[in-house]
């Protein structure tokens, strides 16, 4: 890890983590003690032979790695960025338990970033079976699951709402963290695979459920972009949004430069961010190089906050305050909002989750004066193509219900991400996905 | 490898309202009454949400007033131009049936959305009745099509220079004394629908008003067009655009149309400003 220093970051949307150095990677990958019984796979969603591709690395043969990732993962430069490893592959490192474990996340990075310098290379195909599969939704799961089919021999039919593809990846996670122009390449290289990708089509409407169904399998991948919002009064004054819009505007429709750009954003000169998880700080640490004084708040304990450490850490170097145990409660406000009011909250005994549940405290209200109000309190599945497909099980917080091989009550339908998880991150999308790709090829096999 | 949409037709319809048909199969193919696309002109575009007002094989055609920067660069495109993105059909379409007889409420550039409801009224076995309301005779758009659409058709401006002399929220009640009246359209800027709306709702007429709320996405997913309809809020993208008149609060929604007024100013400086170095100098 190599950040850019603060005071040069929080002006900018460029990559604050510089990477590794070849020497670096190579030194960091020959710490890799290539377990019989390696636990890091294990812990990886899509079951990457790592200690395979640390081997190459080790030797310098960075081309090899990057066919060892590509065997298993489609969209390395993406996962080695966004995924939580300290959970997951390097959670598990065998050397994480007495000392630090192999950063395999910046290795998968560095891999990838090599070869989108050098040349990518394409992965196998199989012979054309001439059977047709449609793919809902260009995100995580989606252009996993076009991918893997594509590979398989099937003809895929990517279709996308937005003008662009990537999903959340181009619309909700900022460029300083996953720059758009490796998106771009990774997304070209899924459809060098002969993926046939159509944008501004809204499944469920520019496409209908018969159509869809005249295809010969379906993956659904429309994830969860619905945006929760409070439910507190002033909730609709200009300077509200859900964190979905804010990031939208900036990240998709480039905001941030108003009026080379169209789309216009408040820029908030104090910005209160409601919400601890990833969506959270990537909504603080926009407003905060939108020139915003931006204070965090959430409701839990800081130890509860579900993003990343590392994004944390990195979103209070940036200058974002902290304000743990409150809630916002109220806008204020007449023609635009002026301010948030919040109030305390104590924790009490543990709920549902396992962890304490916050309570209100009597009394305890504050104000914090602000401009702009971010809620990113989470996403639902996104309910309008599933609310077009009648037959389609969902669960109660209308997500698609799944069998373990991706399988939903439609026949043909597959699903995968977090239309079926409910919000959840990159990796399990492309990891379900994956799942889903093999179960839809099993079953066209068999007909 | 870019889908872009060509413009088969331009044409000016009045001051400042221009008509376009444009070739986007996808949508033309699935568009209903009610309905709307999201075009996004060109790279560096924003999103806006435009009313499909009509439908004619591969292409379809959207009606606007030129106000804002978007609107008035796309008033300058010509036959042969393209339009980067077209997203659509979106939204609900307009819940159709047999009610009896059916009032088309236009005002000024909404009343281009009327013609294609009025069709599909017809088509249902409705008796039609069409007002069109402007504020002077020179801005009365599509009077032939609803003309041919409509059982009758009225027409009123504010300045008496065409029809009656007065508001169209006036020759609906006019027409609600004459006959029975079982549902009314309104369509036309936020505070005409507000005003008019009031014309039915004591006798209780199911009246529907089609809102034009900013969006960006226009999918359901950021929630930039949430109006309020009988107190819960709503996504004009999908939950509308078409809403029980009676039941939306017309006030948040005014309030929320005018969020980026001077950021709107400052990108049409700009685009003007652009527009005479352009125009002005001839290029070497």
């Amino acid at each position: 890890m190599h950040d850019r220093p603060v005071d040069q970051r929080v002006h900018d949307f460029a990559e604050v983590d510089g990477g590794m150095t070849p020497r670096e990677a190579m030194a960091e990958a020959e710490r890799c003690l290539q377990c019989k019984k390696p636990l890091c796979v294990k812990g990886c969603p899509v079951t990457i032979d790592i200690p395979a591709f640390l081997r190459e690395v080790a030797a310098g043969d960075f081309k090899k790695a990057a066919v060892i990732i590509k065997e298993q993962n489609t969209l390395p430069a993406i996962c080695g960025r966004v995924c939580p490893q300290e959970v997951q592959c390097e959670g598990e490192c065998i050397l994480g338990k007495k000392e630090k474990p192999v950063a395999i996340g910046e290795l998968e990075r560095f891999v990838a970033d090599q070869e989108r310098v050098q040349g990518m290379v394409m992965p196998q195909k199989k012979q054309a079976t001439g059977r047709r599969v449609a793919v809902v939704g260009a995100g995580p799961a989606g252009l996993t699951a076009a991918a893997e089919l594509a590979r398989m021999g099937y003809h895929v039919t990517l279709f996308e709402s937005l003008h662009a593809a990537g999903g959340v990846l181009m619309y909700g996670i900022p460029s300083f963290r996953l720059p758009k122009e490796i998106v771009k390449a990774e997304i070209d290289a899924v459809l060098a695979l002969g993926v046939e990708l159509k944008l501004n089509h809204l499944v469920g409407r520019s496409v209908t459920p018969r159509e869809l169904l005249s295809y010969d399998a379906v993956f659904l991948g429309t994830g969860a972009g619905l945006p929760y919002f409070m439910g507190i009064p002033g909730e609709n004054l200009p300077g509200v949004y859900s964190a979905n819009e804010f990031l939208t505007r900036v990240n998709l429709m480039h905001a941030d430069r108003f009026p080379v750009f169209d789309t216009p954003v408040k820029r908030g000169s104090r910005v209160v961010v409601a919400g601890g998880g990833n969506v959270a700080m990537d909504a603080a640490r926009v407003a905060r190089r939108l020139g915003g004084k931006v204070t965090l708040v959430y409701r839990r304990r800081e130890e509860a906050l579900p993003a990343r450490i590392a994004e944390v850490e990195r979103a209070k170097e940036e200058g974002i305050e902290f304000v743990m145990c409150a809630n916002p409660v109220k806008i204020i406000g007449d023609q635009a909002m002026t301010g948030v009011e919040c109030i305390k909250m104590e924790m009490c005994a543990l709920d549902d989750s396992g962890r304490p549940e916050p309570k209100e405290m009597g009394g305890s209200h504050f104000t914090i004066d602000a401009d702009v109000f971010i809620a990113a309190i989470g996403q639902g599945p996104n309910p309008l193509l599933i609310g077009e497909l009648p037959e389609l099980k969902r669960g109660k917080r209308g997500n698609v219900i799944v069998d373990e091989h991706g399988h939903t009550s439609i026949r043909k339908i597959f699903a995968g991400g977090d239309v079926a998880t409910g919000a959840a991150t990159v990796i399990l999308a492309m990891g379900a996905a994956k799942t889903a790709a093999r179960a839809i090829d099993r079953m066209l096999r068999e007909e | 490898m870019k889908p872009l949409f060509r413009i088969e037709r331009s044409e000016s319809l009045a001051d400042k309202v221009h008509q376009i048909w444009v070739k986007a199969p996808h949508v033309a193919h699935h568009a209903q009454a009610g309905q709307f696309v999201i075009f996004r002109i060109d790279e560096k575009g924003e999103r806006i949400p435009l009313t499909i007002s009509a439908v004619d094989g591969d292409s379809i055609r959207v009606i606007f007033m030129a106000i804002g920067k978007t609107t008035t660069h796309l008033s300058t495109l010509s036959a042969g131009d393209h339009i980067h993105d077209i997203a659509g059909p979106l939204g609900k379409p307009t819940v159709m049936m047999k009610f009896g007889t059916c009032v088309l409420v236009g005002g000024g550039v909404g009343t281009a959305n009327l013609p294609i409801i009025a069709r599909a009224a017809k088509a249902a076995g409705n008796r039609v009745i069409g007002i069109i309301g402007a504020r002077n005779a020179s801005l009365i758009i599509v009077e032939d099509e609803m003309k041919a659409a409509c059982d009758e058709l009225h027409i009123s401006t504010d300045d008496g220079s065409r029809g009656f002399h007065g508001f169209a929220a006036d020759l609906l009640k006019q027409t609600m004394a004459r006959e029975p009246v079982d549902s009314v359209w309104i369509i036309g800027p936020a505070m005409m629908m507000k005003v008019t709306a009031e014309a039915t709702r004591a006798a209780g007429i199911r009246t529907i008003v089609s809102l034009n709320p900013i969006m960006v996405d226009g999918t359901g997913m950021c929630g930039s067009c949430r109006v309020i309809v009988d107190g819960e809020t709503k996504f004009a993208c999908v939950d509308g655009p078409e809403f029980d008149a009676h039941k939306v609060d017309f006030n948040t929604l005014m309030q929320r149309l005018r969020m980026y007024q001077p950021e709107e100013k400052a990108s049409m400086e700009k685009f003007q400003e652009h527009q005479c170095r352009c125009g002005g100098e001839p290029h070497a």
